[in-house]
């Protein structure tokens, strides 16, 4: 068999590009999320709307944002490509699984889950990102910033947009729970010491991050935050 | 053989040779005790369709006692069976109950294929072991024993290791048919040991590469392969192989 050898073509250093990619990833999330709460403050979005202009203007984060398209499609196209690659290491399936003994369901499907949130960001982006960044937003605010928040408004009026945000914040909850503590034991850090408390870390940004996400569309379609 | 009062349907994997495309075959396991193990209700239907002029269902065993690795059934959809800890034949008919059916498949993975029924060949495995898993001694005097110290914790890391008896569990368990936790274990118990440092680098990258070679799939941290596994060999060597091998291929 002529595989390509060396570091990038192996199956761990695949993984550990997996690793690192979701990591820089879960570190955007925290970011996207933290700036996303502003809309909390129940201003009407005022304050909501001067983070989004900075982050549409500032030089740095939109040269963030290349790195961060870079670092998704990394991690889809090495998933891809592992995908295969697993595929072919078992040609003939088994008859009977039991997978449910030795394995949690969401690691075992972190590929679904994944392709569920791909089609989810693909329709998040046309909703927010594609209108801030080319087809412009409609208006400005009362202090003269672009009106995001008007969009998020107009948006999360649909009740369909609202649940589908809500089961996708569920497969994001899920593709973290396993991602967050895979990536550090691809990455070779398991001890006996810290590796429970990398569980612990990773479970609650598991939960939290998603369901502050999920609040947003809930709160505004309720009308709880005006 | 003592004779007891289960009686068991087995849907049971029969494949002539490598390349013969395999199929399910029904059989009957009459009289089963539930004191016998596993193999030894294999022995009991075989030794019915010997006297019955049928072929009998080929299998590997060698020990029987669960230190070889050689007894590979998938059971049920689950390597070696419902129970944890154990190989095959260290599995009793008191596990299942009398009018059961069982499914016995092979392992199934590229890099295992079968050579007839329920017998793989896991040469694959030796193929590994002979790219790296040994330190080269030269020959002379046997030195002084506790010549070279060796702190306990990690005499104690080493010795669970090499308790991996090669079976391929941790294979077939794995839904992306990895090899990762033998491979791991092999180079670990080397790894932690003074005399195994010394090669420890050339010796990673090149069980890697050959593991590679062999079809194995990739690893995705389900753990199935620590749940599955006999000897209970721990995910954290597949941490310490990654570790080797990005500081092995790093510098
Ligand atoms: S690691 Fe466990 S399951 Fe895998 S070959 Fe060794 S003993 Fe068998
Ligand atoms: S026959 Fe040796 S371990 Fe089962």
């Amino acid at each position: 068999m002529s595989k390509k050898s060396g570091f990038l073509y192996s199956s761990i250093g695949k993984k550990i590009i997996m690793g690192l990619t979701g990591l820089f990833l879960i570190a955007f999330l925290l970011v996207h999320c933290f700036v996303n709460s502003l809309i909390f403050l129940n201003d009407g979005g005022l304050t909501f709307n001067v983070g989004a202009a900075f982050m549409a203007t500032n030089w740095l984060i939109r040269f963030g944002e290349i790195v961060l398209f870079a670092g998704l499609i990394l991690h889809i196209v090495q998933a891809l490509v592992l995908t295969l690659d697993n595929k072919k290491a078992r040609p003939i399936g088994y008859d009977q699984v039991n997978g449910a003994a030795n394995s949690k369901w969401y690691s075992r499907s972190m590929g679904l889950l994944g392709t569920l949130l791909l089609i989810f960001l693909i329709i998040h982006l046309a909703h927010f990102w594609l209108k801030s960044r080319f087809t412009g937003l409609p208006g400005e605010d009362a202090n003269g910033n672009e009106n995001l928040y008007k969009v998020m408004q107009t948006t999360f009026t649909q009740m369909w947009v609202v649940i589908l945000y809500c089961l996708s914040m569920i497969s994001l909850a899920y593709h973290l729970m396993h991602g967050f503590q895979s990536a550090f034991q691809t990455l070779g850090l398991n001890h006996k010491k810290y590796t429970p408390l990398i569980k612990k870390i990773g479970l609650i940004l598991s939960i939290l991050i998603p369901f502050i996400f999920a609040l947003m569309p809930l709160a505004m379609h309720f009308g709880l935050i005006l | 053989m003592s004779h007891g009062n289960m009686n068991l349907t087995l849907k049971v994997w029969k494949q002539k040779n490598k390349n013969e495309k395999g199929r399910f075959e029904t059989y009957m396991a009459k009289g089963i005790s539930p004191d016998m193990s596993f193999l030894e209700m294999f022995d009991v239907v075989n030794e019915q369709l010997i006297n019955e002029g049928k072929e009998p269902i080929a299998f590997d065993h060698d020990c029987r006692e669960g230190i070889c690795g050689m007894c590979s059934m998938y059971i049920n959809g689950r390597p070696h069976g419902p129970k944890e800890g154990i190989t095959t034949c260290q599995l009793h008919m008191r596990s299942f109950k009398d009018g059961d059916t069982i499914v016995v498949e092979p392992w199934r993975s590229a890099a295992f294929p079968v050579i007839k029924d329920l017998a793989v060949d896991r040469s694959s495995f030796d193929r590994i072991m002979a790219s790296g898993g040994f330190v080269s001694v030269n020959t002379g005097n046997a030195k002084d024993a506790n010549n070279i110290l060796i702190p306990k914790d990690d005499a104690d890391d080493a010795f669970n290791a090499a308790a991996c008896i090669g079976c391929g569990a941790c294979v077939a368990a794995c839904k992306n048919s990895s090899a990762m936790l033998f491979v791991s274990a092999k180079v670990s118990q080397l790894a932690l040991l003074p005399q195994g440092k010394i090669e420890a680098k050339a010796r990673v990258l090149n069980m890697v590469k050959q593991m590679d070679e062999e079809g194995f799939g990739n690893c995705t941290n389900t753990g199935a392969c620590e749940a599955e596994c006999p000897k209970g060999i721990s995910l954290e060597n597949i941490a310490r192989m990654n570790r080797e091998y990005l500081s092995a291929s790093l510098t």
